[in-house]
């Protein structure tokens, strides 16, 4: 395992932002790559859920093919939602995230480094089996490059606003219940334009103005998110 | 004199008090008026008929709704920034009338849309954010529900407040462009762009009269809060006292 956080409160000089960032992130990757469970429940959660769209709706495929978009969308959101908890938990638990707090480098840049880890494990897995799952749907092949690409823009989004909600929720009742409601109605603009790009491309219409406004939406929640994330860190921690 | 003294529970306690006699009155008078100059002497509407006076509750209601999620998340701002107890209070004291207009104008919606659009539900776009923002509402009570300290309830809340505040002008317009994506031009919009005086009075007036309503009940919610928190204090004790 990399360096221990806790050593940045010793009297040992503080490394460097990046590198303290950087340890950070490769040890969360580290810890998932040990509860490797942790990491595929959310996948294998997500080939569920739109595999059972075909059961509940009919093996129509001209149905199954307009739905696509919006059940990977809606499956994809989901599954995200299903592994936040994750993403402070088990620090919360055993005292880490504390450390973190003490540590003498910015909380945010901190946050922002479990969450790319957290997009790691979660929004880029998501990302590669989705062309999978979307030909089972009868998505046009011509769709598959936005479908990848809005997943790709859109999951760190995902992750990010996700932080917000697994910090206010540290250490409460019902958790994860919780979670879902305060995240599920932040995700919708980022649902409306990722399924409705993907729809767009599906029947050729060309789809660069909403992964651009994508895009626009990941700068904003790359900006304010993890200043909101660790507030609330600060918060549940008191 | 200073406006901070005000923030004093115990002075805010007495002062808002003598205050909400005068506002209940007030809201009765203006709502009275509203709704009798709305519900009987407006005219029908040429196109509508009687069935658009619903928009005398439904319109400002949907106005509230937005507008205590303001104060709401400004409320909760100053609360993380100064640490001023009362605006914590507020905060908390503006959810659940926030939540009651956003509801109330869901479902006069629904009650207009029949006779209008021929479905209780249109997945339209101000329909649709104003649902959403039911949730998020509701996420905002049940995170301050969850928390057992209050002072710790209310910062969380506060936080998510301004999460959601930040969210709410892109959900609108994403929803808004969503909706023209699915449906072109198909929903009949009824908001006129002019509205005759007869039509604009009673609608202004129960505006003005809802919000009165609003300070009214956040005063009185905010009253019982002080109680319930400050209930180990001395002055509320000796208050006990002097009414029993």
């Amino acid at each position: 395992m990399p360096d221990n956080p806790a050593r940045s409160i010793s009297k040992a000089p503080a490394p460097s932002l990046l590198r303290a960032a950087g340890c950070v992130f490769w040890r969360d990757l580290a810890v998932a790559w040990r509860r490797s469970a942790d990491v595929l429940t959310p996948l294998v959660f997500f080939a569920i859920v739109v595999s059972l769209f075909p059961l509940g709706v009919g093996p129509e495929p001209n149905m199954l093919r307009t739905m696509a978009p919006g059940v990977l969308w809606v499956a994809a959101l989901l599954a995200t939602m299903l592994s936040l908890r994750r993403m402070f938990s088990h620090d919360y638990a055993d005292g880490s995230l504390e450390l973190l707090v003490l540590a003498p480098h910015p909380l945010t840049v901190m946050v922002l480094a479990k969450v790319a880890a957290h997009w790691v494990l979660t929004g880029i897995p998501l990302m590669l089996i989705s062309p999978v799952l979307a030909v089972q749907l009868y998505l046009p092949g011509e769709a598959m490059g936005t479908l990848l690409l809005s997943l790709l823009v859109g999951t760190p989004v995902l992750s990010l606003l996700g932080s917000v909600g697994a910090a206010l929720t540290l250490g409460l009742r019902g958790g994860g219940v919780l979670v879902s409601l305060l995240v599920l109605p932040l995700y919708t603009p980022i649902l409306i334009f990722g399924a409705g790009a993907v729809a767009s491309s599906a029947t050729g219409i060309e789809a660069g103005a909403l992964l651009s406004l994508m895009g626009a939406m990941l700068a904003l929640a790359l900006t304010f998110a993890p200043i909101a994330t660790a507030a609330a860190i600060r918060i549940s921690l008191d | 004199m200073k406006i901070t003294k005000y923030a004093s529970p115990v002075i805010f306690y007495g002062f808002s008090g003598k205050l909400i006699p005068w506002l209940g009155a007030l809201t009765a008078l203006l709502l009275g008026v509203g709704l009798y100059l709305g519900l009987f002497v407006a005219p029908a509407d040429y196109q509508q008929g009687e069935s658009y006076r619903i928009m005398f509750i439904h319109v400002p209601s949907a106005w509230m709704s937005m507008f205590i999620y303001v104060v709401m998340a400004v409320a909760g701002a100053i609360g993380l920034v100064w640490k001023t107890k009362l605006s914590e209070i507020l905060a908390s004291a503006c959810a659940p009338v926030g939540a009651s207009f956003t509801l109330i104008a869901l479902v006069t919606g629904a009650l207009w849309g029949k006779p209008m659009w021929g479905a209780y539900w249109v997945w339209d776009a101000r329909l649709t954010s104003e649902l959403i923002l039911l949730f998020l509402y509701i996420g905002f009570m049940a995170l301050e529900a969850s928390i057992d300290d209050p002072r710790r309830a209310a910062r969380a809340a506060a936080v998510l407040a301004l999460v959601g505040v930040v969210n709410i002008p892109i959900i609108h317009f994403s929803v808004e462009w969503w909706n023209t994506l699915h449906q072109p031009a198909s929903v009949t919009k009824v908001g006129a762009p002019s509205i005759h005086p007869s039509m604009l009075a009673p609608l202004l007036l129960m505006a003005i009269g809802f919000k009165v309503y609003f300070v009214t009940i956040v005063l009185m919610r905010m009253r019982s809060t002080i109680l319930l928190r400050e209930k180990h204090t001395r002055w509320v004790n000796e208050l006990l006292e002097t009414k029993s």
